[in-house]
């Protein structure tokens, strides 16, 4: 691949989900020079992930669409996937940044026809379900993917399969000699756009996730409800393949709490809100959903699809958190904790639980410039000279609708620094 | 509690007056880490994780809210905070990192300071007996303390008390962790004098703590 062209006018930024195409759109179509930088080997980010979206239940193609749409029709914006930023020097309208391609082994001819797929046997835990499912080592990652081109996992390089995928390939698109590059990049600009992760549920030691099979996190409930998932859109409980039919949800799961993440992740009561209304498409009326929750928190709006969701008699709430979670010998889950409403104990069974996971900035797990500046929990504000700054979910929790009204505000931020350097230059 | 309080010139009503957080101000500045109590947010994770479960009056957590509402008899006379076994599960779990185990023993001790703690409390009891015995010398002496313990409710049920601990008594002799003959003389640290001066100047920096006024 060749280095693509960038100047100290060129913006550039690190995170193909809705907030970083969001970002790169804006500045593009406003007549600046982008390179999006995705380290997966799609754009989309986690929404690309979810079943539906709230507050409308749409799924999340559309929104996606309309960006790649928008992203086929602009030459502003560069793409580069399986990228990653190594490292970056320099100040505002002045930055070298270091970044790492890694070998997809599979070139630009790829008409994603499927046959290599088809004739390797390896698998590896499919990332795009939470690893819930396998996926076969040459493979699209999913079918919003964009770039629309099949790839080659590491893993099988060296082995036979590789050989089989590369004979398949009728036009020639799987080159298995392709390196790891470096490139090294000028750019005036930086947006991190590198969303979120969930809290790695384990740590959260009494809900016992990990040890017991039917206590699952909410990102992995997403997947389950979608069709295109591990179960084909069945509520499915890990344990015994059987149908969920008695929900729990808790609520802030490792939020709001010091010894975890110590902010409202701010999505999580809306993301449970809107997976009752899943189990209540799945089941009907013999669906029973029980929402466990400190405060529900559906702000603005979103409060209207609370009181929706309020109305509905498969839905119930308990003022509670719940202390600790054991498992019956069918296993069930059992949540034991003393409800706030009274101060009643319970110890109620459920057929599955969903943690309702926290968001925790990405950037915790990546080495960014020592000049960026970040919250107490690790959300990027940015460099104190302006130069750089954080997009989307990357800096707050933040849903969909808002990241993308945060990634918007920092395209302008980017622009100026552009505009500003090109007049001191002149 | 008045049932008009003033500031000022201003005259405020009873209605008003209980939502002026008298009480929590009380706690604030009477009870050991009393501060922490209003960042409680009442999640319910102390009083679901508490072993003693179901057996007691109010978990931490109703404790706490009961603090808030200005419920100052029900809280100072209650047997609750007596209860507390200092497990500490409590404290590794709550979200908000409240020192709640702290708390419940500084609920218990002010109490105790203002004469409200329940008469008839085992705990009290063992903490009363504890305290006398341990600041006689300034180390406690566990066979006197042992044998205080079960003798307090009479000769009988003393008696009956030892037999049962025999076996245990024995085994703890054994194993050289029992000295039958400190019930007799019992040893003492070395300053004993200085460990009285110490205690004299705590109860003196005590008893310059803000008067309790309510
Ligand atoms: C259970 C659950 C349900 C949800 N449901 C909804 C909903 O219904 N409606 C709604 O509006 N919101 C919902 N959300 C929130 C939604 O997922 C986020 O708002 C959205 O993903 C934010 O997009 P983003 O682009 O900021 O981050 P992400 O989607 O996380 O995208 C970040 C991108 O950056 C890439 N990246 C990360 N690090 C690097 C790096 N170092 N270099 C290069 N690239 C990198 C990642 O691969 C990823 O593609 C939900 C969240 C959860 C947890
Ligand atoms: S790499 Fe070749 S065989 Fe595989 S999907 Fe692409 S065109 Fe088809
Ligand atoms: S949004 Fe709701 S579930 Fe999520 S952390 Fe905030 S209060 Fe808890
Ligand atoms: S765990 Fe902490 S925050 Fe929760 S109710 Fe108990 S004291 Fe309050
Ligand atoms: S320390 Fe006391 S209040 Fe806390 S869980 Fe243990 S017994 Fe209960």
């Amino acid at each position: 691949m060749t280095a693509p062209i960038a100047t100290s006018q060129t913006i550039l930024v690190v995170g193909g989900g809705i907030s970083g195409m969001t970002a790169a759109l804006e500045a593009a179509e406003c007549g600046r020079d982008v390179v999006l930088v995705e380290r997966s080997p799609t754009l989309g980010g986690r929404t690309a992930l979810l079943y539906r979206y709230f507050p409308k239940m749409c799924h999340p193609t559309c929104g996606l669409e309309i960006n790649l749409r928008r992203l086929k029709a602009n030459r502003r914006v560069r793409v580069l996937t399986m990228t990653e930023v190594a490292g970056i020097t320099g100040r505002r309208g002045d930055y070298q940044a270091t970044l790492k391609i890694r070998p997809r082994y599979v070139n630009e001819t790829c008409t994603a026809c499927g046959d290599c797929s088809a004739a390797v046997s390896a698998e590896i835990p499919n990332p795009y379900n939470y690893g819930l499912d396998k996926i076969k080592a040459a493979h699209l990652p999913h079918v919003m993917a964009y770039p629309q081109r099949y790839l080659l996992d590491p893993s099988i390089i060296g082995t036979a399969d590789a050989d089989q995928a590369k004979a398949a390939c009728k036009v020639g698109a799987i080159d298995l000699e392709m390196q790891e590059e470096t490139v090294q990049l000028a750019v005036g600009a930086v947006l991190w756009a590198t969303g979120w992760r969930p809290y790695d549920a384990a740590k959260i030691q009494p809900y016992g996730y990990g040890r017991f099979p039917n206590v699952i996190t909410s990102v992995e409930f997403e997947r389950l409800a979608d069709p295109s998932g591990p179960t084909g859109g069945k509520l499915l409980r890990p344990s015994d393949g059987k149908e969920a039919k008695n929900i729990a949800f808790i609520q802030c799961a490792g939020s709001r709490d010091e010894n975890h993440l110590r902010h409202c992740s701010r999505i999580c009561c809306m993301a449970t809100l809107k997976q009752t209304q899943y189990v209540r498409e799945a089941l009907g009326d013999t669906a029973q959903s029980t929402v466990y929750y400190i405060d529900i928190r559906s702000i603005d709006r979103l409060e209207d699809f609370y009181q929706m969701v309020q109305r509905d008699a498969t839905v119930k709430f308990v003022k509670s958190k719940v202390a600790r979670i054991a498992q019956a010998d069918n296993g069930d889950p059992i949540l034991h904790g003393v409800d706030t409403e009274g101060y009643h104990r319970y110890a109620t069974a459920h057929d599955l639980v969903v943690l309702a996971i926290g968001m925790e900035p990405e950037s915790n797990a990546i080495a960014l410039p020592q000049d960026v500046i970040t919250d107490s929990s690790g959300f990027i504000e940015g460099s104190p000279d302006g130069g750089m700054c954080g997009a989307g979910s990357a800096s707050s929790p933040l849903d969909v609708n808002r990241s993308v009204q945060s990634a918007t505000g920092a395209a302008l931020r980017a622009i100026k620094v552009i505009y500003q350097t090109a007049s001191e230059e002149a | 509690m008045h049932a008009l309080r003033t500031t000022g010139h201003q005259t405020i009503p009873a209605v008003a007056a209980r939502y002026r957080n008298n009480f929590l101000k009380e706690v604030e500045a009477h009870v050991e880490d009393g501060e922490w109590v209003k960042m409680c947010m009442q999640c319910g994770v102390c009083a679901g994780s508490c072993p003693l479960g179901a057996h007691w009056e109010h978990p931490p957590q109703e404790l706490f809210m009961m603090i808030r509402a200005g419920k100052r008899a029900e809280v100072l006379t209650s047997d609750a905070m007596w209860m507390c076994t200092s497990c500490y599960n409590c404290v590794v779990r709550c979200p908000r990192k409240l020192p709640i185990t702290q708390i419940m023993h500084g609920i218990a001790s002010y109490a105790q300071e203002l004469g409200l703690a329940p008469e008839v409390q085992p705990t009290r009891d063992f903490s009363i007996q504890f305290w006398k015995n341990c600041t006689k010398t300034g180390r406690v002496n566990e066979m006197k303390l042992t044998v205080g313990l079960y003798f307090k409710d009479g000769l009988v049920a003393g008696i009956k008390q030892v037999m049962n601990m025999l076996p245990v008594a024995l085994g703890l002799m054994k194993a050289g962790r029992l000295n039958p003959f400190e019930l007799l003389r019992g040893h003492s640290p070395k300053d004993q004098k200085g460990i009285a001066a110490m205690l004299k100047r705590a109860r003196a920096i005590e008893a310059q703590r803000a008067p309790v006024t309510h």
